[in-house]
């Protein structure tokens, strides 16, 4: 790839290293001039002299540490609670650009769920062929005791986290679909928080849309989905417990909901009724929004050696006693093989056409497919389709000879658990690099969607970066950050907006 | 409020008043050390492993055997002591206490304020710090007061920025139940090694007294109210019933009363009668006691029965709003 001489802006010493390829620029367009969206954030960074910019990055470190905005990272033996790196410079999305991805994921969310209930009903579109029957019952997903089974509202997939990217020519493509378990919105409100202290007038002139009312949101979309007859229903967050990850976040979306924050220990089922243990006595809980995956939340009805989960839990939902969100067996809809038939999904289930289209992917158990993939390693990345967080997976340009080999050996022995892709050039966004110049790195958006008696999705997400240069992968478990996210109203908003001030 | 939270408000000040109490026992009787004394540092220091139920069982023995011998008396205690004090294997140690109560309030780090966490991550990390010292005495010099001095911030931010309902409440039990339990064993072991009734006059028991004194933090307000004139029988009175000195057994009991009681009105629980009456009773028993007749029986027997009651009061708070069956739970 060749690097586009650019006019003008990049004269800046601040830009003193910027460059650009094929990839797009969030900043800047083809041509290097800067995109209209951005100038009043590009003037803004270039008139603030230097030492400035570096006391208010410092204060907002500061402010993530007190606040204890940590993470934990996997495999590694000391120093596995960090903070979560964090870049000072926002992602500005326009208001056309949201008002297309929020309509994709409305459309994505409504089809998935639909094919949900059928999967776990009729299986209409296994019987049609549209999606081969295989795929779902081979996806350790796929969870059988689901079968018949009701669900509030046939709401399977209340809050889901959307992996976007953008490609080359500026359209915004699904990378994957997070119906599980998906983190990181608390990291998109304290993001938000903190940049409203950092560049408060910019903020103001800008018109950012408002994404603080997610907590309100999520308890309304878990309260909708209470059972029959429980008009007051009891809410809590179900955390696997202090080890985990995403603890920080558990604790902090209970506050914010002003929820009880339980573990599994904390629950007992008594005539398949789920009962909170307080020092007042048991209280009858309700709506369960669980941060534990299927595997571990009812040692009962899936692994037995959990202790996580709660005895029994299983059961009183079946019963209908208790709402669980997300439900269980979800995972099947964001199997990585699954993900290639999500465009078929949603012409089966709404006759439409994906407005956020997919990346194109090769299934290894198709023979023909398997064999390009294996000639074309170096150029691909090949993904285990159970595995998220960045682990488990091979990027081709980056890897060596060896670590080639020894995926060609998984995907023979397991073709089934792996998928591969084109290695992508998605967008870069500018940064504040470490010496305090502005460079571009690597970003992807995870938006947020809840699914109760409507779809909301608040305006925002969690843009990661591939902080190290070069690197494609945004993970915060494989050293991303994140920066806030600034959706902007559409521009006749923005006009009115401009005229009334 | 959660009973898995409640269990880990209630161990975090019981560990905490735990370490700050050891942290004094061993101060105090490494002072007395320096006096001529007639005390054996083995008879003294195997009353300090009593004094925190270690005497037994917990593998201290062998350390112990290690003073027997002249030459090697120092060693062995210094050794005995940097356990006391670091070994993390030994539950009764002051950093198994405080890493323990750390545990307990990270478990819950948004139940507690966020000044009360700082103080005792602080207090860990100073800890750690000092542990992988070589043993020495100025290292104890250090520690020794950074223990107490951390304990006592930690329970003055609990007081100004927690709010005083359940959960403070609960902090409450767990330091006056500790506290209660351990001046009792306290009291218990000079009963039976150094209030023989011998010549009470010797210079050496009265530094003994006077150390007693300390260790409960008493010394001063104790001659505020008895001068310096130290009996047997008024110390006894003072560290025992003493109705306002906040480290006597009837000022700890009458707290965890109270403390029992808020709670009770804030859960509404049907279930705690027998714990307030036990509470109740060992309230009144301290409440209407009298020396003399204390004394006039036995002491010591006294004495095991209050540490009887206390073993009760901690069980009945585990069934009532910890550990309750499902069963009693539904059977309202």
């Amino acid at each position: 790839m060749t690097t586009v001489p650019v006019r003008g802006a990049f004269e800046h010493p601040l830009l003193r290293d910027y460059f650009m390829d094929a990839a797009f620029d969030e900043m800047f367009d083809g041509d290097g001039a800067i995109r209209p969206h951005y100038a009043a954030l590009f003037h803004e960074l270039t008139t603030l002299p230097p030492e400035e910019i570096r006391r208010r990055k410092q204060s907002a470190d500061a402010s993530f540490l007190m606040q204890g905005i940590t993470f934990t990272v996997y495999g590694r033996e000391e120093g596995t609670e960090r903070i979560f790196p964090y870049d000072l410079i926002p992602r500005v999305v326009t208001g056309e650009e949201w008002d297309r991805i929020e309509r994709g994921l409305t459309q994505r969310i409504t089809a998935l769920n639909l094919f949900l209930h059928d999967i776990y009903n009729d299986q209409k579109i296994l019987a049609q062929g549209v999606v081969p029957r295989e795929v779902v019952y081979t996806c350790q997903q796929f969870r059988r005791q689901m079968r018949g089974l009701r669900v509030p509202r046939n709401v399977y997939v209340a809050i889901a986290g959307t992996d976007l990217l953008r490609l080359n020519s500026g359209e915004f493509v699904v990378l994957e679909d997070n119906l599980r378990v998906p983190s990181g919105v608390s990291y998109m409100l304290t993001n938000r928080r903190i940049m409203k202290r950092t560049l408060p007038s910019l903020f103001r002139d800008y018109g950012v849309r408002p994404i603080d009312h997610y907590p309100q949101a999520l308890l309304a979309t878990l309260r909708s989905l209470a059972p029959e007859g429980r008009p007051e229903p009891t809410i809590v967050v179900l955390t696997p417990g202090v080890y985990n990850s995403a603890y920080f976040e558990h604790t902090w979306l209970a506050r914010q909901m002003g929820v009880e924050l339980v573990e599994g220990r904390d629950l007992v089922i008594h005539d398949n009724v789920v009962y909170m243990r307080t020092t007042a006595g048991l209280k009858r809980v309700d709506v369960i929004y669980r941060r534990v995956d299927d595997d571990f939340i009812d040692p009962l009805a899936f692994r037995g050696d959990s202790i996580l989960g709660a005895a029994g839990l299983f059961n009183a939902y079946r019963a209908g006693n208790v709402t669980l969100a997300n439900a269980f067996g979800t995972g099947v809809a964001d199997d990585k093989a699954l993900y290639a038939y999500v465009p078929a999904i949603i012409k089966y289930y709404l006759d439409e056409d994906p407005i956020l289209n997919n990346v194109e992917t090769y299934l290894l158990t198709d023979a023909k497919q398997r064999e390009y993939v294996k000639q074309n390693l170096e150029k691909l990345v090949v993904k285990a389709v159970g595995e998220s967080g960045g682990y488990g997976m091979l990027v081709g340009p980056q890897s060596s000879a060896a670590e080639r080999e020894e995926f060609k050996r998984r995907i023979e022995a397991d073709p089934r658990n792996y998928i591969a892709q084109p290695t992508l050039n998605f967008s870069r966004s500018p940064c504040l690099l470490e010496d305090g110049s502005i460079g571009p790195r690597h970003v992807d958006l995870r938006p947020y969607i809840l699914f109760g008696d409507k779809v909301t999705i608040v305006p925002g997400g969690l843009t990661r970066v591939a902080l190290r240069q070069g690197s494609l992968v945004v993970n915060s478990s494989q050293g991303g950050g994140s920066k806030d996210t600034w959706v902007l109203g559409t521009s006749q908003e923005a006009h009115a907006f401009a005229s009334s001030r | 409020m959660l009973s898995r939270v409640a269990d880990s408000l209630y161990w975090t000040t019981r560990y905490l008043e735990r370490a700050e109490h050891t942290a004094r026992l061993i101060d105090i009787n490494m002072g007395l050390m320096l006096d001529r004394s007639r005390v054996s540092a083995e008879r003294r220091w195997q009353r300090v492993l009593s004094a925190v139920g270690a005497a037994q069982g917990l593998g201290w023995n062998d350390d112990a055997a290690g003073m027997a011998g002249e030459p090697g008396r120092w060693v062995g205690v210094t050794a005995l002591v940097h356990a006391l004090c670091f070994d993390t294997t030994k539950h009764a140690s002051i950093t198994a206490c405080i890493f323990a109560a750390r545990e307990n309030a990270r478990q819950i780090r948004d139940e507690i304020s966020t000044e009360q966490w700082q103080r005792l991550n602080g207090l860990f990390h100073e800890i750690s710090r000092l542990r992988t010292a070589m043993p020495s005495e100025r290292n104890l010099a250090e520690f020794l007061p950074t223990i107490i001095d951390g304990v006592h911030l930690f329970q003055g931010v609990t007081d100004t920025t927690l709010s005083h309902g359940e959960g403070w409440h609960v902090l409450r039990v767990g330091r006056y139940l500790e506290r209660a339990w351990s001046i009792t064993t306290l009291l218990d072991v000079y009963e039976r090694e150094v209030f023989l009734g011998e010549d009470s006059d010797d210079a050496g028991e009265y530094l003994e007294w006077v150390g007693l004194l300390r260790i409960c933090t008493a010394f001063e307000a104790f001659c505020r109210v008895h001068t310096s004139d130290l009996t047997h029988e008024r110390i006894l009175e003072f560290l025992l019933l003493d109705p306002d000195f906040p480290h006597s057994v009837r000022y700890a009991v009458d707290a965890l009363h109270n403390a029992l009681e808020a709670i009770q009105q804030h859960t509404r629980t049907q279930h705690g009668g027998e714990l307030m009456r036990v509470a109740g009773r060992l309230k009144s028993t301290l409440a209407f006691a009298q020396i003399g007749e204390i004394l006039a029986q036995e002491p010591v027997r006294y004495l095991r029965r209050i540490l009887e009651q206390c073993r009760e009061i901690h069980d009945l708070v585990y069934t009532v709003y910890i550990q309750y069956s499902v069963e009693t739970a539904l059977a309202v």
